[in-house]
């Protein structure tokens, strides 16, 4: 990656969405794998540097990472199929793992999943076979953590735009995000985030052109 | 021990079961207690797999094509709040029906012998472009293949987002969620079932669920909508060899505070001239350009690894 791309981006602490203490900043590489532990209470900010970059990602409990992020509990909780600010992300068994604590979008998405090299053969043709998708992230990034292909279920996918329409007709359009645009996750408990910067170039997700992402996690500052 | 035979006699009736006929004498001796076993045997109560499938009383086989009589594979009622599960070949056919319009049936499906391909939720809706199921619509793997097609559907109320019930939620709902409890959340019934295939939880994934349906409003507002009511059915063709794991459990969204519901049944047969017949449009649909590529996926890793 060319870090001087990013010498004009604002220093963390500015950057972030949520004062705090910064203790990490990191930037994810246009097509990237990226994970981190965030710990109960620290907030991570997610930063679409160039805009409509989609982010796909995975939660799990840091200490039992049987306990994961389940699109379907969080939906049915939440009674909503997108994601702002107030929406907990729930593990299968329910229990909350992150919150949206602040949201410069409005809309993100839970129900498209991750691209695969298998699924791009079926919505692009066969020619992609040989594309580098969001699984391959997932896996690699997952297996430093002890994580396997079992261990992989539908995911969020920040600055992700997917509508449902009234007949049931759902799809990527053109995303609601926007260079600079943020969102950001307090950890409820130690979270493990896994995350596929997404390397979709045949759909709208990442306006054709996957692009880099900052993430910036703050403590907040009296619990230093 | 009369008092024991008498008690587990209480238990038998408290399940549902006939109450134990003339009991050979007591069951104090290994005679005794082999008699008062075997005198059971050939009982039926309403809700129980048949077996074999060809023993299944009319009424779950109503309706069935001529040829599917010869060719049962499958013949149940499952019970609300009960699981059930098998391995089926490619070219089964399975009918579920709400016979009584209060089923909710939440399904995951695996490759057998290969776990680690199971079915993806998320693909099975962005993939079509559809995000309810119905008639037509593809249930894809993880691997970019067709494991089966709902290839007949007179409920339309089917739910692929919110998946099953958790032990949580049914302890706050309903007092308690385990499986042998009286009101079992649907995923730990769904991981029982494919535990007794060497399927771990962490491989069980997210489910659909078939009779009670919800729908999406503009602003993402997620809406349930129930039952279609009685004597809806869905029917599914397997694409390739399966394991199918099926809990019959309360809707997560289901807005009553009883855990309330009635039985499903299940037939199924092999249906084998179905699997053209699909791309062929000849089941009364034709299959959208990424179903057929989801077929065509499935075909070539059918013949790679079968022999002439």
């Amino acid at each position: 990656m060319n870090t001087s791309t990013f010498s004009i981006q604002p220093d963390a602490a500015t950057a972030a969405l949520v004062p705090g203490h910064v203790v990490l900043d990191e930037y994810v590489e246009a097509r990237g794998p990226w994970s981190a532990v965030v710990e109960a209470g620290d907030v991570l900010t997610i930063v679409d540097l160039e805009g409509n970059q989609a982010v796909d990602c995975l939660l799990y409990a840091d200490g039992d990472t049987a306990a994961r992020y389940s699109a379907a509990a969080t939906i049915a909780a939440q009674g909503s199929i997108f994601l702002t600010t107030g929406s907990v992300l729930r593990s299968d068994s329910g229990e909350p793992l992150m919150t949206v604590v602040a949201d410069e979008v409005g809309v993100h998405d839970t129900i498209g999943g991750a691209c695969s090299q298998e699924s791009n053969t079926l919505r692009y043709g066969q020619h992609t076979h040989e594309q580098h998708a969001c699984v391959e992230n997932f896996l690699i990034e997952g297996s430093k953590w002890g994580l396997g292909k079992p261990d992989i279920v539908s995911n969020i996918n920040w600055f992700m735009n997917v509508p449902v329409d009234p007949d049931g007709a759902l799809g990527i359009v053109d995303g609601l995000s926007a260079p600079g645009k943020r969102v950001a996750l307090r950890a409820e408990a130690d979270t493990l985030v896994l995350v596929s910067n997404c390397p979709q170039i045949n759909n709208p997700c990442n306006g054709f052109n996957p692009t880099p992402v900052r993430m910036i996690v703050t403590r907040p500052e009296a619990s230093r | 021990m009369t008092d024991m035979t008498q008690t587990i006699e209480s238990a038998q009736t408290a399940a549902g079961t006939a109450t134990v006929g003339t009991a050979a004498a007591g069951t104090a001796t290994t005679a005794g207690a082999r008699a008062h076993a075997r005198a059971q045997h050939g009982r039926t109560t309403d809700t129980m797999m048949y077996v074999p499938a060809a023993a299944a009383p009319e009424c779950l086989t109503a309706g069935l094509p001529e040829a599917a009589a010869a060719s049962l594979t499958w013949a149940e009622s499952l019970a609300f709040g009960r699981y059930t599960h098998l391995e089926l070949a490619r070219g089964t056919r399975i009918r579920l029906t709400d016979t009584d319009g209060d089923a909710c049936v939440h399904a995951v499906l695996f490759r057998a012998g290969a776990s680690f391909e199971r079915i993806n939720v998320a693909d099975t809706v962005k993939v079509p472009w559809q995000a309810y199921l119905g008639q037509g619509h593809p249930l894809l793997s993880d691997a970019g293949r067709l494991m089966a097609t709902l290839v007949a559907d007179s409920s339309g109320r089917h739910d692929a987002l919110t998946g099953t019930t958790n032990l949580a939620g049914n302890q706050a709902k309903y007092g308690a969620g385990s499986a042998h409890s009286a009101s079992p959340a649907g995923r730990e019934l769904l991981t029982l079932g494919a535990l007794k295939h060497g399927i771990s939880q962490r491989e069980v994934p997210p489910s659909i669920s078939f009779f009670k349906g919800t729908t999406v409003d503009a602003d993402g507002g997620i809406r349930f909508t129930g039952s279609a009511g009685s004597g809806s059915a869905v029917e599914l063709l397997l694409h390739m060899d399966a394991v199918l794991v099926l809990a019959n459990s309360a809707h997560p969204l289901d807005p009553r505070p009883g855990f309330t519901g009635t039985a499903v049944d299940i037939v199924a047969w092999q249906a084998p001239q179905d699997l053209e017949a699909l791309a062929a449009g000849g089941l009364g649909f034709t299959p959208g350009p990424e179903h057929l590529l989801a077929l065509q996926n499935t075909e070539h890793d059918f013949t790679a690894r079968t022999s002439a």
